[in-house]
């Protein structure tokens, strides 16, 4: 299980595309993913639960993982919400 | 954390502010609520100083017989840096030694025209369901027959698809995806949509669907006691799942244990039909019709009537 705290750098937050894009990202890894924000914690291969976070530019989350790919998949997430396009 | 704030009990209950204005944002963190009876009468010894203070009649009539001194320095003591707020009850007057120590510590002093008991219990009633411990969990909850049913499982396990099925069938749609729930008091779990993904359901290929407009206001509820958990899960054919039903399996969520079966999901296997069934043989349970208990004591009276014809 491996944590690692992110701040969101899409211009316009986590918006619903972007939010589509990370599931579908999420949903490549075997490991169990979550994207905590504040103390709401949510998992993070589903959409609705992302969205209901309703990540804005700015916000930094924690993206924890566990399972065999954990760290590849903690990696290819956070190069998703660091990006800043 | 959700916090109350002395500002948010006024608006409420429509209170008028009367002094202490600048002690609006004080935190409450307590349901419990004190009538400071024996503080008018100077024993500060125990003052649960943390709770809002309510003073009715009684309280009020006593404090009108103290000396001048003692008015003055007990109104210091009830302001104190912990207290969130003081409500006088009936439309009392407040009296100006209140007033002036309030303003001086800053503690909000707000007047109500309800009688004592009866805002009291209304208050500790909002406060209760305010200050309730609450959780998010992965899953869907749907209101199937009036029984709370909280589908969980992994991603993809179909979820949103039984949901939906149940939905068409006649059932009700609370949450999907995620579940907000709160402890509102012993054993009772309730759980209800974030507010963004009201009467939303998402289902792979067609994309985020409105139930309301879809299915109208009969598909929907805005909460639902949770009673019934279900998990899904993919057939493992490893994996032992109950035959008989005689065991009940139990998942914890804060501090309430709830019923959880686990469903394989297989082709073929029609899941909202299950779900159904399982929770109308819930509803059969509660009620003192047990099939499985009923199946084991009449093989037992047989196996006992088998044993007596051998002895012969």
């Amino acid at each position: 299980m491996i944590e690692k705290q992110v701040e969101v750098k899409l211009k316009s937050g986590l918006q619903a595309r972007q939010a589509a894009l990370f599931v579908q990202e999420a949903n490549r890894f075997k490991a169990d993913v979550f994207l905590q924000k504040d103390t709401k914690k949510v998992n993070a291969k589903s959409i609705m639960g992302i969205m209901s976070l309703a990540v804005a530019k700015g916000t930094v989350v924690t993206l924890c993982a566990d399972g065999h790919d954990e760290e590849k998949a903690i990696n290819a997430l956070q190069l998703l919400i660091e990006k800043a396009n | 954390m959700i916090q109350v704030i002395a500002k948010d009990v006024m608006e409420k209950f429509n209170l008028k502010l009367v002094s202490g204005e600048e002690g609006i944002g004080r935190y409450i963190t307590t349901s419990d609520i004190s009538r400071p009876g024996l503080e008018m009468a100077g024993y500060f010894t125990h003052y649960p100083a943390d709770r809002v203070q309510l003073l009715g009649k009684t309280e009020l009539s006593f404090f009108e017989m103290l000396p001048e001194e003692d008015k003055i320095s007990r109104m210091k003591r009830l302001c104190s840096d912990e207290t969130p707020a003081i409500i006088i009850s009936r439309d009392l007057e407040v009296p100006q030694e209140l007033i002036d120590a309030s303003n001086e510590n800053h503690v909000p002093v707000f007047v109500t025209n309800q009688t004592t008991t009866w805002f009291s219990s209304r208050l500790t009633n909002f406060l209760e369901s305010k200050l309730a411990p609450t959780t998010a969990v992965h899953g869907v909850l749907v209101d199937v027959y009036g029984i709370g049913v909280l589908i969980m499982g992994k991603s993809g396990v179909g979820k949103s698809e039984t949901a939906l099925e149940l939905v068409k069938k006649g059932h009700r749609l609370v949450a999907d995806d995620s579940v907000e729930i709160r402890q509102e008091g012993e054993n009772m779990l309730v759980g209800s949509p974030p507010p963004l993904l009201e009467h939303l359901l998402e289902i792979r290929g067609i994309g985020i669907i409105d139930i309301m407009t879809l299915f109208g206001a009969s598909a929907i509820r805005p909460y639902k006691r949770i009673t019934l958990i279900i998990e899904l899960e993919t057939w493992d054919p490893e994996k032992f799942y109950d035959r008989l039903g005689l065991d009940e399996e139990k998942m914890k969520i804060i501090d309430t244990d709830v019923t959880k079966l686990t469903v394989p999901v297989q082709p073929g296997r029609n899941v909202s039909v299950i779900i159904e069934v399982a929770a109308m043989n819930y509803r059969l349970k509660k009620m003192g019709v047990n099939a499985a208990e009923e199946f084991s004591r009449r093989l037992d009276d047989m196996l006992v009537v088998n044993d007596e014809m051998d002895d012969y």
